[in-house]
């Protein structure tokens, strides 16, 4: 269950590398390659965020404030000091593990969901922030100017090029996570997914843990909205409100949160969804979604991604 | 006050008490634990035994009193720190990971003997796995000590009563622990199983692992157990070898009452 499987790898890396290719020849999905860089910022948040729900059995209603920490600080940064923009991605990441310590430790020390509830004021605080602190952050108009990224002379200025810096990141994120899980450390992860006494009877640091994934979440989240920022070269707070913390949970349930591969599904999905194909519902929209989430949760509880074991096992029946 | 530590006392107990509210679960507790010795801990429902065994493996702090372990002071310590001085443990409902398989929950038992690191794993540094492939070959030769090595790929949640609990106890010792604290190895196994399970505890004794063992199998008992503790409501009512607790008038008043002709 825990082996890498090679083939869906493959498939999905193949699809990845061609998509632009096969996209840039068919004028109706022309414009996909734009929405696979959005797929991709997503699923950098939510590989975390499934670690996290599907390891440490926490829920964090307050990714879209990592997500914002990062684009803020790229924004910020690069703006207002004139920062390389890749160590604004850095200083990012770092404010954001400091963060998520900060709001993780006191709450994750504690037994039941009260990351959640901790992660919902954290996100709304710093929403707040966003849109308060004009002079820094262009308040609820947003802030423009960001520079685009570019590497050794090399500038990501076009979809194409951008779609794959992003999904390289992707990639490695997956990678690592992949690894991670089949590692001792995801095993100790496992462990305490599966019985907390019998895990710090074991030796496990269990709080220490959850708190190393939930950082590792936020610096993830971080990446994914210094990537946004630079993507867009413009910002503004109600990209990194509450309802993108939900939609991120949305995400997430979609895909199925006991694998990886879930988030990676979970995300396309709903970046297709929410772009493409619920546009002409409007402001109904959000309803659809919480359909979607009730039909997903009762009737596919593992997600998306369990949906061929559960059609194989009809079958077979 | 406190005496001199015993060299040979492995777990000394002091003026052990714990009150929930008003209710107090253990009073004044003494308890000395010789090294390499089969330690019974047995009693009513309700006499405080796993109270004990929680406060032994910091899962609670006791009110008052202290525990020493080797050389150090463990009350109030986190299960985690006591697990790494050398205390292990099962539990009375089992509490496997049941979202492994049988070798993988033993596995989980050499945490403490790696030497990891989120980024390391991640990064899927050849030193992890190198080690991995040791913890492994560690495993499996638990699982033959336990005797379920053919089950070594089975997912845990797939064994029947018996081979679960024979499973935690592995898993239990797989931390490589000065100390084993098992809760009710022999409830609800049948009597071979009992057999196999009170078999299994005599070889960890053999190895020259200490146990603690709180019991309500008589036979059990009085067939392993060096020493005997007897509880009843919090208190120590009595304490010694089978011989001595088996006529031992306090004891059959409280505890075994007219059962006494079955051990």
């Amino acid at each position: 269950m825990l082996r890498i499987r090679k083939a869906p790898i493959g498939v999905g890396a193949l699809f990845i590398l061609l998509f632009p290719w096969v996209a840039g020849r068919l004028p109706v999905i022309e414009h996909y390659p734009d929405l696979m860089v959005f797929a991709g910022i997503y699923c950098l948040v939510t590989i975390g965020m499934s670690l996290l729900m599907g390891y440490a059995g926490q829920i964090s209603l307050g990714h879209a404030a990592f997500y914002g920490i990062g684009a803020y600080a790229s924004g910020i940064l690069t703006t207002h000091y004139n920062l390389n923009p890749w160590l604004c991605i850095l200083i990012g990441s770092a404010a954001a593990t400091a963060v998520a310590v900060f709001v993780g430790a006191p709450s994750l020390r504690l037994r039941g969901h009260y990351l959640a509830m901790a992660t919902l004021a954290f996100g709304i605080i710093v929403n707040i922030v966003f849109r308060e602190e004009a002079e820094w952050t262009g308040g609820p108009d947003g802030m423009g100017g960001i520079p685009g990224l570019d590497i050794f002379g090399f500038s990501f200025d076009s979809i194409h090029k951008y779609y794959y810096l992003v999904w390289i990141v992707v990639a490695i994120a997956f990678f690592f996570t992949i690894r991670l899980i089949q590692s001792p450390t995801g095993r100790a992860l496992r462990a305490i997914h599966a019985s907390e006494a019998a895990a710090s009877a074991m030796g496990i640091d269990i709080s220490r843990s959850k708190i190393v994934v939930f950082s590792f979440s936020a610096i993830l989240a971080s990446v994914a909205g210094s990537l946004y920022a630079h993507y867009m070269n413009f910002i503004n707070p109600s990209t990194f409100d509450t309802l993108f913390s939900i939609k991120l949970v949305i995400m997430i349930a979609l895909g199925g949160m006991h694998t990886i591969w879930g988030a990676v599904v979970g995300s396309v999905l709903f970046a297709f969804l929410s772009f493409e194909w619920l546009h002409q519902f409007g402001e109904y929209e959000i309803v659809v979604y919480g359909l979607v989430l009730m039909m997903v949760t009762i009737y596919l509880p593992e997600g998306l991604v369990g949906l061929p074991g559960r059609i194989a096992q009809r079958v077979r029946r | 006050m406190a005496s001199e530590p015993h060299r040979s006392h492995l777990l000394e107990i002091e003026d052990l008490v714990m009150a929930f509210g008003g209710l107090t679960a253990l009073m004044n507790i003494q308890l000395r634990v010789d090294k390499g010795t089969i330690r019974a801990i047995i009693g009513p429902n309700g006499a405080g035994k796993t109270t004990l065994f929680n406060l032994i493996t910091g899962v609670l702090s006791p009110t008052e009193g202290t525990i020493r372990f080797n050389g150090h002071v463990i009350s109030g310590q986190k299960p985690h720190k006591i697990a790494a001085l050398g205390i292990s443990r099962t539990f009375q409902t089992v509490e496997l990971f049941d979202n492994m398989t049988v070798i993988e929950n033993v596995m989980v038992g050499r945490h403490l003997h790696i030497n990891t690191s989120f980024l390391k794993c991640g990064l899927g540094l050849p030193a992890i796995r190198s080690q991995e492939t040791a913890i492994e070959a560690h495993a499996m030769g638990l699982l033959n000590f336990i005797g379920l090595a053919d089950k070594a790929n089975s997912m845990a949640d797939s064994l029947p009563l018996g081979e679960r609990k024979i499973l935690e106890i592995g898993r239990a010792l797989a931390t490589d622990p000065l100390l084993v604290c098992l809760d009710e190895p022999a409830a609800g196994l049948n009597e071979t199983e009992t057999e196999t399970a009170a078999r299994l505890i005599k070889a960890i004794k053999g190895k020259g692992v200490t146990v603690l063992l709180v019991e309500h199998d008589m036979k059990v008992i009085m067939n392993i157990s060096d020493h005997i503790t007897v509880l009843n409501y919090g208190e120590k009512i009595a304490e010694g070898t089978p011989e001595e607790i088996r006529g031992n008038p306090k004891v059959i008043q409280a505890y075994l009452g007219d059962s006494i002709a079955v051990i």
